[in-house]
């Protein structure tokens, strides 16, 4: 069944269906109309989950942490400074290997403040060790909630499905409703195979010595270093547990089949728009502009960034005569860091396109149709001669 | 632009209702096969009372532009003292349509040419029953007498099931009353 509602409504809509069992949040525009609905949810109990509020974002972390310790399925959501406030909690989040799914409405960074939509809050987020979806539609939202509740307790590490501000969160458009018992098929209960428990008491995340030791029994036990490595081993191996993941929900529900990228009007392009978010199906209407055209053109949208899905990125783009990535995120002092991640990425391919870096939309600076237009004619029009800085899209200094 | 793609702007006050209408209007619009219906609220800083509007984006694909109309096909607006406060008209169509609650005949508003469709909405209201002052169930009536663009039987079902619990009934009968009661004027 089809419903018309905003993306913070499919993001709520996602969550109940996946039967969270506690939700902790506190409000920040444009997220507050989620944890609304999941309060509302619960009150007319439709979800049977606890809701506690909480006075901040590091708070709403702690309580998910303690929950998903304690093994229940734990969901919050935030914006911009309240992500950054939850920040020393996101990482303990990951090390703890909690199953932790939270949603962002991307927003920018204060200060200044805006409440308006820009990437930095996440894309800032990057090496935390969370992984990142990206949804391009309400659709998108709904279906990678549910996907991401799955592959979070599978692989024992925590989610993030981002999606972009006001443009998706405040935007109506149609979505279809999952059918809740097939959600229930596809998600499994969570079961936790060590939880805090009053029966059965036990240390979690001790202090943990340089070296390996031997525990209590004589069993040697890994130091820092060995528990970091197996988390990015853990992460890397996820890639290959999110295709799985992506192939059932598509085997289910006749949706998705494009886990890390999603092409458009790629497979004989010899230039490739590349960018995260709602962003990269707004070019799809300047895409079919330049077809008319003749110019061979293609968008890829970039829907999961960590784990970064590099093989995917290389298969996608090498061959290709030119890359245009545009970013609404920057990594300051440096460039975008998707453009830098594509850049290293391409670096041992055998052939390899040129390359180059927008920036734009920061703060929720409109992204005129004209205007992708014309930059993207420009950077196909002259490929190879781009400079590595990254230029910027409508500054009107 | 998409070419396919009809841009209807509504026009209303913070806490009046627009941004419902407009959804009642999409989900009617969906209903009879209008696959792309994207409503963009304005975004920011809204509050009651205060200007605001909204876009509707109505087409037969998929819409993936998502970012605010500036020439809109139509305008729809909920209250006729906000022709003295905001330019409703800027960036309409030469060919656009206006739709106007308000209580004078068409024939004297002016929009340089365009067409102009008129209903008292808030007399009309009131006169099926509800609170003065209610008019976004009202207006999509006189929408859809001066558009045709979604038949007025689907727009009821529309607004009866969006007013599940708020006298669904008694919105229904604004809009129809509404339909029953606009009238479209010509250009000058």
């Amino acid at each position: 069944m089809h419903i018309i509602d905003s993306g913070n409504v499919a993001a709520a809509t996602g969550v109940k269906l996946s039967r969270a069992q506690v939700i902790a949040a506190y409000p920040i525009t444009p997220q507050t109309p989620l944890t609304e609905k999941l309060s509302e949810f619960v009150e007319s109990e439709e979800l049977d989950a606890q809701y506690i509020p909480v006075e901040s974002e590091h708070s709403a972390m702690a309580v998910c942490i303690a929950a998903s310790t304690a093994g229940t399925r734990a969901f919050t959501a935030t914006s911009a400074n309240g992500l950054l406030y939850m920040n020393e909690q996101l990482h303990w989040a990951v090390g703890a290997r909690l199953p932790i799914v939270m949603c962002v409405a991307n927003r920018g960074i204060g200060a200044p403040w805006t409440v308006w939509n820009d990437q930095q809050d996440t894309i800032a987020q990057r090496d935390v060790g969370w992984i990142q979806i990206y949804a391009n539609d309400h659709q998108q939202i709904i279906d990678s909630v549910i996907k991401a509740f799955r592959l979070a307790q599978t692989v024992s590490i925590p989610v993030m499905v981002c999606y972009d501000g006001y443009l998706l969160s405040h935007t109506y458009m149609p979505f279809d409703l999952p059918d809740q018992e097939k959600v229930d098929e596809f998600l499994p209960p969570f079961k936790a195979a060590n939880f805090l428990d009053p029966e059965n008491p036990g240390n979690f995340n001790p202090v943990t010595l340089p070296d390996v030791r031997p525990d209590q029994s004589g069993t040697t036990r890994p130091g820092y270093i060995e528990i970091r490595h197996r988390l990015q081993m853990d992460l890397r191996a996820s890639l290959e547990v999110y295709k799985e993941i992506d192939a059932d929900y598509k085997k289910d529900f006749g949706r998705g089949g494009h886990p890390f990228v999603e092409e458009y009007k790629c497979d004989d392009a010899d230039f490739v728009a590349v960018c995260i978010g709602s962003l990269s199906y707004h070019l799809r209407d300047v895409i079919d502009a330049m077809r008319e055209d003749g110019i061979p053109v293609g968008v890829m949208g970039v829907q999961l960034y960590r784990p970064f899905p590099d093989q995917a990125i290389v298969q996608a783009l090498a061959g290709k005569k030119h890359v245009i990535v545009f970013e609404k995120a920057l990594s300051y002092g440096n460039q975008g860091a998707l453009y830098a991640d594509i850049k290293s990425a391409l670096y041992n391919a055998a052939d390899r396109p040129t390359i180059q870096n927008f920036i734009l939309g920061l703060g929720g600076r409109e992204i005129k149709t004209e205007q992708l237009l014309a930059v993207l004619r420009e950077a196909c029009a002259k490929p190879g001669t781009a400079e590595d800085t990254p230029r910027w899209v409508g500054l009107k200094l | 632009m998409k070419k396919d793609i009809l841009e209807i702007r509504w026009h209303g006050r913070g806490g009046q209702g627009a941004i419902t209408a407009a959804k009642i209007v999409a989900n009617a619009a969906f209903a009879s096969g209008y696959k792309g219906a994207v409503m963009t609220p304005t975004f920011g800083t809204e509050r009651r009372g205060a200007a605001v509007f909204t876009s509707l984006k109505i087409s037969k694909e998929k819409i993936y532009d998502l970012s605010p109309i500036t020439t809109p096909d139509m305008i729809i607006v909920l209250d006729h003292t906000l022709l003295e406060e905001v330019d409703v008209a800027a960036g309409l169509k030469d060919d656009g349509l206006v739709v106007l609650n308000g209580a004078k005949s068409p024939e004297e508003y002016d929009f340089k040419g365009r067409k102009v469709a008129v209903c008292d909405v808030t007399r009309y209201g009131v006169q099926a029953g509800l609170p003065p002052g209610i008019v976004n169930s009202g207006i999509i009536g006189a929408f859809s007498k001066a558009t045709g663009l979604v038949e007025i039987d689907v727009l009821l079902e529309a607004i009866q099931k969006e007013f599940n619990g708020k006298r669904p009934e008694l919105n229904a009968k604004a809009a129809q009353l509404a339909y029953d009661n606009t009238a479209v004027g010509g250009s000058k």
